[in-house]
């Protein structure tokens, strides 16, 4: 067994993208999808490159219901940022590749998957959603 | 004309770390020394509205402070439970259905950040397992952007916390009483980027009640009396940004404290401009900063001149969290906006000591914020 999202309806099968949710009626589109089926609401692949609207550095380990690593002798601050995805909704998320104190508002990310403990073992990580800078075209 | 809703009684339990006394009986405490403070007694009291977080039910009051019958309503609104204890024992009292009552708030919190569950916000299990659910990273990405977008230094989120603190030193129900000075701020561990640890409040205990009164009733009394001209509490509008959202609308928004400023002015018939004294929500000194705007009294980004200039000091031309705020006096959720309110009680009455704010101020203005998005201004006229 390897590695497996953190939850079900979180990604898309393939996981190449998040799953998120349009509203029928109102065409809104928000993340993530509603944990009860609505027959207004239709899933819908978010895009996979945007803008750092916001962020912030998670820089102390968190209390549960968290299950990342939170020993504070190896505990890595984290960023959480607010990514714009153009015509669609901003999504919470890890940045990954950056260095907390380079991210700057603005900067272009585009998606991808981590594990949310890198130090376990291949088959217990749990996968989560972030974004990377987007490298030289 | 209609008249008026008095405050004719405030008592304060004070703020901080008290042992050996639970969120209730500091309750109580505040409860009799507003009574003491108007000169009636319990059984004078004809309604009573009251909320706590995390202390029991405030109708459990009853128990010591006399079953006399009476009609008490319990309230929970988040940071807010306390503005919304106090709008509704306003409503009682304009119904003319009642003459007298009482808005209390009290609560007892264990130390460190609140954690919260996830499914009481509506959302998945993985967003609190990822690392998310966490308050102090809202407000970290929230004033990130604020300064970002309106050009404010991180300076200025330290001046704000420097005169919370200076503040508290005066203030006898402070939680923190003295000074920390702004290179401290800045260097101080950062908690969640840009803030760090002396820029948060701390979850904490403490205690307000509140008498309210008929303006006939309260002349009956012969107190001091305190006009509540508004009290308004409002919920959030498409496109905010509030705490625990996993995405937000790439088309922004308004603010729940912009629409309940706006209102509370319309019905007080006054403007931002009228007004002598305010205390407004600081969680953390960002929102201090970001509502000194949504409240009408700046435009955003000049915040950073106000706070350089010390306009917003006990003696500057508004002064803002006079008793320290909730970063000198920490956070009990259902006391901490009724706190702002007996400050301002205080302040209009010309009792406030060596923090008395000078040149006998005569309106004062409130605000406390909350989750999931709400918000409830008052404005008082002596």
């Amino acid at each position: 067994m390897s590695a497996q999202p953190i939850a079900d309806n979180l990604f898309t099968d393939d996981m190449s993208a998040l799953l998120g949710a349009r509203n029928r009626e109102t065409g809104q589109i928000f993340f993530p999808l509603p944990l009860t089926p609505d027959d207004n609401i239709e899933p819908v692949a978010l895009g996979t490159r945007g803008t750092v609207w916001t962020y912030t550095v998670q820089r102390f380990p968190p209390k549960p219901p968290y299950i990342g690593p939170t020993d504070p002798e190896k505990f890595k601050p984290y960023v959480v940022a607010y990514v714009s995805l153009p015509g669609q909704t901003m999504v919470e998320s890890r940045l990954t590749g950056v260095d907390p104190d380079d991210v700057q508002i603005g900067m272009e990310v585009e998606f991808t998957v981590i594990p949310l403990d890198p130090e376990a073992p291949p088959e217990e990580q749990k996968l989560i959603h972030a974004f990377k800078p987007v490298q030289g075209e | 004309m209609m008249s008026d809703v008095c405050i004719v009684g405030a008592g304060i339990h004070p703020f901080g770390r008290t042992e050996g006394r639970d969120g209730m009986d500091q309750g109580i405490f505040a409860v009799r020394q507003a009574l003491a403070d108007s000169g009636i007694e319990w059984k004078d009291v004809e309604f009573a509205f009251g909320g706590s977080a995390a202390s029991g039910s405030a109708d459990n009051m009853v128990s010591q402070l006399g079953l006399t019958g009476i009609q008490f309503i319990n309230v929970s609104n988040g940071c807010a439970t306390g503005g919304s204890a106090l709008n509704a024992a306003v409503s009682a009292i304009k119904s003319g259905e009642y003459e007298m009552g009482m808005a209390v708030g009290f609560d007892k919190h264990p130390r460190g950040a609140f954690n919260a569950d996830p499914s009481a916000y509506g959302l998945p299990n993985w967003y609190g397992e990822a690392g998310y659910m966490l308050t102090v990273q809202f407000f970290g990405a929230k004033i990130m952007r604020y300064l970002h977008e309106h050009n404010i230094s991180r300076e200025t989120l330290g001046r704000v916390a420097e005169k919370a603190f200076r503040n508290g030193v005066k203030t006898d129900h402070a939680w923190r009483r003295s000074e920390v000075d702004l290179d401290t701020i800045m260097n101080a561990p950062m908690i969640c980027d840009p803030l760090t640890k002396y820029m948060f409040c701390s979850p904490a205990e403490g205690a307000v009640a509140l008498i309210l009164a008929s303006e006939k009733k309260a002349r009956e009394l012969g107190v001091p009396i305190i006009r509540l001209k508004s009290s308004v509490m409002r919920t959030r509008p498409p496109g905010s940004f509030e705490v625990f959202a996993a995405s937000i609308d790439n088309e922004r928004g308004g603010t729940a404290t912009e629409i309940a400023s706006k209102a509370a002015f319309e019905q007080a018939g006054m403007g931002p401009e009228d007004i002598d004294i305010a205390q407004l929500q600081d969680t953390e000194s960002g929102a201090e900063i970001m509502h000194m705007a949504e409240n009408g009294f700046c435009k955003p980004g000049d915040q950073e001149q106000w706070l350089l200039e010390g306009r917003s000091d006990i003696t500057g031309e508004l002064p803002i969290n006079t008793d320290g705020g909730c970063l000198a006096c920490g956070e009990p959720i259902g006391a901490s906006g009724l706190r702002q309110v007996y400050e301002n009680v205080v302040q209009l009455r010309g009792t406030a000591g060596a923090r008395q704010v000078p040149g006998d101020p005569k309106t004062a203005y409130t605000q406390v914020y909350g989750a999931p998005g709400v918000s409830a201004v008052t404005i008082l006229q002596r």
